[in-house]
């Protein structure tokens, strides 16, 4: 029994040790420990900053915690009434000014500290300089999907947002605007940035600057509707040379490829084209995500799904299977012509 | 605090407090202020935002006549509470009824500038943000008219069929505090809708 | 000072039938049966949406969970979160602020007993009209069902082109019905306050209770006030075409928010105030010591109360706001600290150097003081609004707001029934079940709301009817819905204790705790007008005056 106990004590205490290490390892960019999404695991400087702070906000509201939590265990543990009371009231006081004054002023310094150190978060975030060779990208909301343009460079994706690897010798920042195409949404990818909504008809901007490749995960933070749950965000962070790369074949055109081209048909024939776009061809819809290089993609649907054959078609023949109340309509199509129109659909590298 | 608590004085002579009523229409009020600057922080966001037209400068002139008609009347219900306190009943009903005429003449005010707006300038409150903004707003105060007006006119037929009396006069008073908010609130509307919003 | 008073009516109840009875009930304006009216419709939704939260709570115990479709899931929080606020601790609060404040003042009734029975009733039927939706919001287009929009229903998610159906119209009627109810109760309760007290009960003598509730209503008449406006505007513009809100015709989302927060932030001290004003209440009397620092509390009350109406957007910093705005919002924010810090101290210096007896009541306000420290705490890690940036609608929100709310004031609310219930019954509860309940309480308590932080940090969003295996989230979630487990028999058992006591308790008298306030002065329950002869006071503690004629409290206040 005993054993068993102080293992679990030990076992506790081991988490308690992976979680201090985590958050210091976390300084270093290791994996991040915990989730991919572990907010104490900063990959980005505004990243960086938040958890500086976040840091200094959780030692103040810590050392209070600890300071109040004993005086008030300490009051009931002492003066609880015991079992030899005689009865008699205990002194009746009434209050004192120097103590009221006393911890009126102490919080009036904690607070002003933790603010001055907040509004230097805030000014470094949100007033940071934009260096000219920062990417510039548009991210718009949809209902359930995000939609990505880099105007400066002619491109147009979904849902995965590619960007250069930043470091001190070669800053790429890159700046995101946010707009809304339908409801409220908000750009979540907790290594990378706070979030900040995509709100209709009320344009915003945040940037990130990773200092290390990868995947950075997130999701919509903001409920924008029945599938709020299965906005995912995906932001791959590249060497400068690979995002490059990247870039040129985003700006092909689709290829067309005749092998294919009874899927073409199919997917020019039935309402895909009324809100998908495949650039080169008659494909121009923009209520769903641009498929021109749907391949170049390891997702579908928001990152709902992984991008196989067989989840495509799944997804084509019924969205609800994949993201129930996506606004994706049910195409109803024969086996055959469902075969040939991923086979289309393949080919969109 | 001290000296009130040790000289406790006999309650009958000296334990006062605010009248209830009178309390309860000063929190009233506060709910409806709180209500109108809802509003009235929403006409001022919206101006100049409206996608379409018409716009306030070509369909509103301020309504001049009719603001005078009602700010008057806060005078008349004035002159009536105060003829009830001195027991004159039947000066108090004569200016009781003038402040009835009163709002029912801005009243009439209203509802002509809206059948203009709607038949002739073609602005309804889906055209466009001003005519959101614009109709409730002023149909908010608008409202206020009428209940109000209600009110007076119950005491009206209760003084027509005499059961308003000088014991009446407290209840008098803070119904007529009602008026003079609702007056009060049209000067805010009609710097809001007619002078700034233009 | 009188202790009698007149009996109950000579009636015995048996004699007269059901349907009587009923109409008894349904036709007063006694200020105490329409708070036992308040309570009672509290309690049973509280069992609703207590429902729902257990719902959605097994929906998320395991990634990829389909208990419930995702269309469901959003009703279901929408439903849980305006029902909790709006339709279990308001009428909690106007309950108890109901049936005690004219016991404590000395009063026999509320200043407008029909205005009460109004606003009951438009309460009640506020919320009937919120679950009529269940089954009315088909309408003609098939579309929709109970609202999924949200507690504070973002636009544009609200407009007509995102939510067809009639939904939506159901949740904005039934707060503008529930908030006209809300108004008239509190232009109640301050006429009452203002006007009504008993003969040497200046302002400076009046119970904390009576400051809190008034500071509280006062709250209410300012910041209901304006959801009232905002609701109106939004059925403006689904019945009548207007574009408040709508997008499509240059509307603005972000006023929404605006006149949404300028409620609802000081509607959770609203909701908070009279949770402060039972354990101002309690811990004295069961720490055997006058509140310490009375003129500081009133005075930090009604800082609270005007603080609290300028910190609003500090629930839209992810919104995109200037700097200069956010600044404003993180100091006005963080300065609430002060005030409320002044509160928790002194209830600390109230129990100091007491002697400290651990009944139910006691011990659930003592917890009260623990979770509120640590609730508030973490709304500070929010104030700082670059944590924030993280924080803002994810886990770690919910897990703050359900730590004040249940653990600050659902905790306080239990306190208050057990110290008060042998006042409104005449019974007393049984003190063993008392026990239980807080245990397992506490333990659910704990179990759901500390490990929901957790993934807070690790990054889930809130209001997610799912989420991805392998995010690290897994662990917690489970632990976090195990927690609602003990909630629920915990919440039993304290339905089963107010049921037994009812009607099996010992007879309480009219003094049990051998407490100071008014109400302990006359019959338990109290008769219909309260006090025999209205009472004289000269001290906050007139009873303490009665025991202690040698030693009264108006030499020393
Ligand atoms: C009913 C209760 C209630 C109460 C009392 C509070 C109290 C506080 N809340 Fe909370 N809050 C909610 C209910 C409540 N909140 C709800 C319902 C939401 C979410 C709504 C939604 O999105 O659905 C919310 C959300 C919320 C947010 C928005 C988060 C977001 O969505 O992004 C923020 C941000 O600042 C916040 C902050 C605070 C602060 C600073 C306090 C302060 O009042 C706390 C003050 C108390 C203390 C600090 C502890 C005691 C003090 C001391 C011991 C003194 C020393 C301390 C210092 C000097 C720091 N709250
Ligand atoms: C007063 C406020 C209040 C209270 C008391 C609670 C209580 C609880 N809440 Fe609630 N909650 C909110 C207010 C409140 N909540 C709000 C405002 C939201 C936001 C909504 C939104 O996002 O729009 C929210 C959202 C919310 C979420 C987030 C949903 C999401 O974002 O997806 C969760 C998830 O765990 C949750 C859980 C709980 C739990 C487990 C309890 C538990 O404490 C409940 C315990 C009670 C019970 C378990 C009932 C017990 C009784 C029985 C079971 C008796 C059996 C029945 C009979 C005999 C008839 N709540
Ligand atoms: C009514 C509009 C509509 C029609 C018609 C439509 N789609 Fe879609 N499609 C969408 C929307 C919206 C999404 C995004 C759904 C989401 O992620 O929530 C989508 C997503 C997709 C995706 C996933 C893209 C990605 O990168 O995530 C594929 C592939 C796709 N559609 C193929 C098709 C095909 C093939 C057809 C025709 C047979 C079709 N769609 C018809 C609206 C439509
Ligand atoms: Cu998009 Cu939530
Ligand atoms: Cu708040």
């Amino acid at each position: 029994m005993r054993l068993r106990g102080s293992n679990k004590w030990r076992f506790l205490g081991s988490q308690i040790l992976v979680f201090v290490w985590s958050a210091s390892a976390a300084f270093a960019d290791a994996a991040p420990p915990f989730s991919p999404t572990n907010i104490f695991a900063p990959a980005s400087t505004p990243a960086k900053a938040i958890f500086g702070l976040s840091l200094f906000v959780l030692a103040v509201t810590g050392v209070i915690f600890l300071v109040v939590f004993s005086l008030l265990l300490y009051s009931v543990v002492k003066f609880r009434k015991r079992k030899s009371d005689d009865g008699r009231e205990p002194p009746q006081v009434y209050g004192s000014n120097q103590v009221e004054l006393a911890w009126t002023i102490i919080p009036i310094l904690i607070v002003v500290a933790l603010f001055m150190a907040t509004a230097r978060v805030i000014a470094s975030v949100q007033k940071a300089a934009r260096p000219d060779n920062a990417i510039e990208v548009v991210a718009i909301g949809h209902q359930f999907w995000w939609e990505y343009r880099y105007p400066a460079l002619g491109v147009v994706t979904a849902n995965e947002l590619h960007v250069p690897v930043s470091n001190d010798d070669h800053p790429a920042p890159t700046f995101i605007k946010l707009l809304s195409a339908d409801t409220d949404h908000s750009f979540w990818v907790p290594r990378l940035a706070g979030k900040t909504d995509l709100i209709p008809n009320h344009p915003n901007s945040m940037w990130i600057d990773p200092h290390e490749p990868g995947i950075y995960l997130g999701q919509c933070a903001q409920y924008c509707g029945t599938q709020h749950a299965k906005m995912l965000l995906r932001v791959y962070v590249q060497q400068r040379a690979e995002f490059d790369g990247w870039i040129q074949q985003q700006r092909q055109p689709a290829t067309v490829s005749n092998a294919v081209s009874q899927g073409q048909r199919i997917f020019e024939t039935t309402a895909c084209i009324n809100c998908h776009t495949v650039a080169g061809t008659v494909a121009n819809g923009h209520f769903g995500p641009d498929l021109t290089h749907l391949m170049s993609r390891d997702t579908i649907a928001a990152g709902a799904a992984m991008n196989t054959p067989e989840n495509l078609q799944q997804w084509i023949t019924n969205p609800d299977a994949i993201k129930p109340g996506s606004l994706m309509p049910a195409m109803q199509l024969s086996d055959q012509d469902l075969n040939a129109l991923t086979a289309y659909l393949e080919t969109l590298r | 605090m001290n000296a009130i608590s040790t000289t406790l004085r006999p309650a009958e002579l000296e334990w006062e407090l605010p009248e209830r009523g009178r309390v309860a229409m000063f929190a009233l009020i506060a709910a409806e202020a709180a209500i109108f600057s809802i509003f009235v922080v929403a006409y001022l966001f919206y101006i100049g935002k409206s996608l379409s037209g018409p716009l306030p400068a070509e369909v509103l002139s301020p309504p001049f006549l009719y603001t005078i008609c009602l700010l008057s009347s806060s005078l008349t219900i004035h002159f009536a509470a105060k003829r009830i306190r001195s027991a004159n009943v039947r000066s108090f009903g004569a200016w009781w009824l003038l402040t009835i005429i009163l709002g029912a003449i801005f009243l009439y005010g209203t509802a002509s500038e809206w059948h203009r707006l709607i038949y002739e300038d073609g602005l309804t409150i889906t055209t466009n943000l001003f005519g959101t903004t614009y109709y409730s707003l002023v149909g908010l105060h608008g409202f206020h008219v009428i209940v109000g007006l209600l009110g007076l006119t119950t005491v009206m037929v209760f003084t027509l069929f005499g059961t308003v009396k000088q014991e009446h006069a407290e209840r008098i008073d803070v119904l007529s505090l009602y008026w003079h908010f609702v007056d009060a609130v049209w000067i805010v509307v009609f710097t809001v809708v007619y002078i700034i919003g233009r | 000072m009188s202790t009698e008073s007149i009996a109950w009516p000579s009636t015995p109840v048996e004699s007269r039938s059901f349907v009587d009875r009923l109409h008894e009930w349904i036709a007063t304006v006694d200020h105490k049966r329409l708070g036992i009216l308040y309570m009672i419709y509290a309690l049973v939704f509280l069992m609703i949406a207590g429902i729902e939260a257990t719902v959605i709570r097994i929906q998320l115990i395991r990634p990829h969970n389909d208990f419930v479709s995702p269309q469901v899931f959003n009703r279901l929080f929408t439903m849980h979160g305006t029902t909790m606020i709006f339709f279990v601790i308001m009428p909690f609060l106007f309950g108890f602020a109901n049936y005690l404040m004219p016991l404590m003042i000395g009063a026999r009734d509320m200043a407008f007993p029909r205005l009460n029975a109004f606003s009951f009733w438009m309460t009640a039927f506020g919320g009937l009209l919120l679950y009529f939706s269940v089954v009315g919001a088909n309408g003609l287009y098939g579309a929709g069902n109970a609202p999924d929009v949200g507690w504070f229903a973002y636009a544009p998610l609200t407009s007509r082109t995102f939510s067809i159906g009639h939904s939506t119209d159901f949740w904005t009627l039934a707060l503008l019905v529930s908030g006209v109810g809300s108004i008239g109760t509190a232009v109640n309760i301050i006429a009452t306050v203002l006007c009504l007290r008993c003969p040497g009960m200046t302002l400076a003598k009046m119970p904390l209770f009576a400051w809190l509730n008034l500071v509280m209503a006062g709250l209410v008449i300012l910041c209901v006030s304006p959801l009232t406006a905002a609701q109106m505007m939004l059925v403006i513009d689904r019945y009548l075409g207007g574009h408040f809100f709508d997008t499509q015709a240059g509307g603005s989302a972000v006023i929404w928010m605006h006149f949404f927060w300028v409620f609802g932030h000081p509607e959770v001290y609203v909701l908070v105030l009279p949770a402060f004003a039972f354990a101002s209440e309690i811990i004295p009397v069961f720490s055997r010591k006058p509140i310490f620092g009375y003129p500081v509390m009133v005075g930090a009350t009604v800082a609270i109360g005007f603080i609290s109406m300028s910190v609003w957007a500090h629930h839209m910093f992810t919104v995109g706001m200037s700097s200069a705005a956010n600044n404003f919002f993180v100091i006005s924010t963080m300065a609430i600290a002060v005030p409320t810090g002044i509160k928790i101290f002194n209830w600390l210096a109230t129990m100091w150097g007491g002697k400290i007896e651990f009944k139910t009541p006691m011990l659930f306000c003592i917890a009260f003081l623990f979770q509120f420290l640590v609730a508030g705490l973490t709304g500070i890690m929010q104030g700082a609004a670059p944590f924030d940036w993280h924080l803002g609608n994810s886990y770690f929100v919910v897990a703050h707001f359900h730590y004040v709310i249940v653990g600050g004031i659902l905790f306080c609310f239990f306190g208050a029934f057990y110290y008060w219930f042998p006042k409104m019954s005449g019974k007393m509860y049984s003190e063993t079940l008392g026990k239980l309940h807080f245990w397992l309480f506490l333990i659910g308590f704990h179990l759901t709301f500390d490990f929901m932080h957790i993934p807070g940090l690790l990054g889930m969003p809130r209001r997610i009817y799912t989420y991805e295996p392998g995010r690290g989230w897994d662990t917690w979630n489970l632990i976090v819905t195990i927690g609602v487990f003990f909630q629920a028999a915990g919440i039993l058992v304290f339905l089963g204790n107010l049921i037994w006591s009812y009607f099996r308790g010992k007879v309480a008298g009219n003094d049990p705790w051998d407490a100071w306030t008014l109400e302990w002065s006359t019959n338990s329950p109290p008769p219909v007008y309260n006090f025999a002869s209205i009472p004289e006071v000269k001290s906050r503690r007139p009873l303490w005056d009665l025991k202690h004629p040698d030693d009264p409290d108006w030499e020393y206040e």
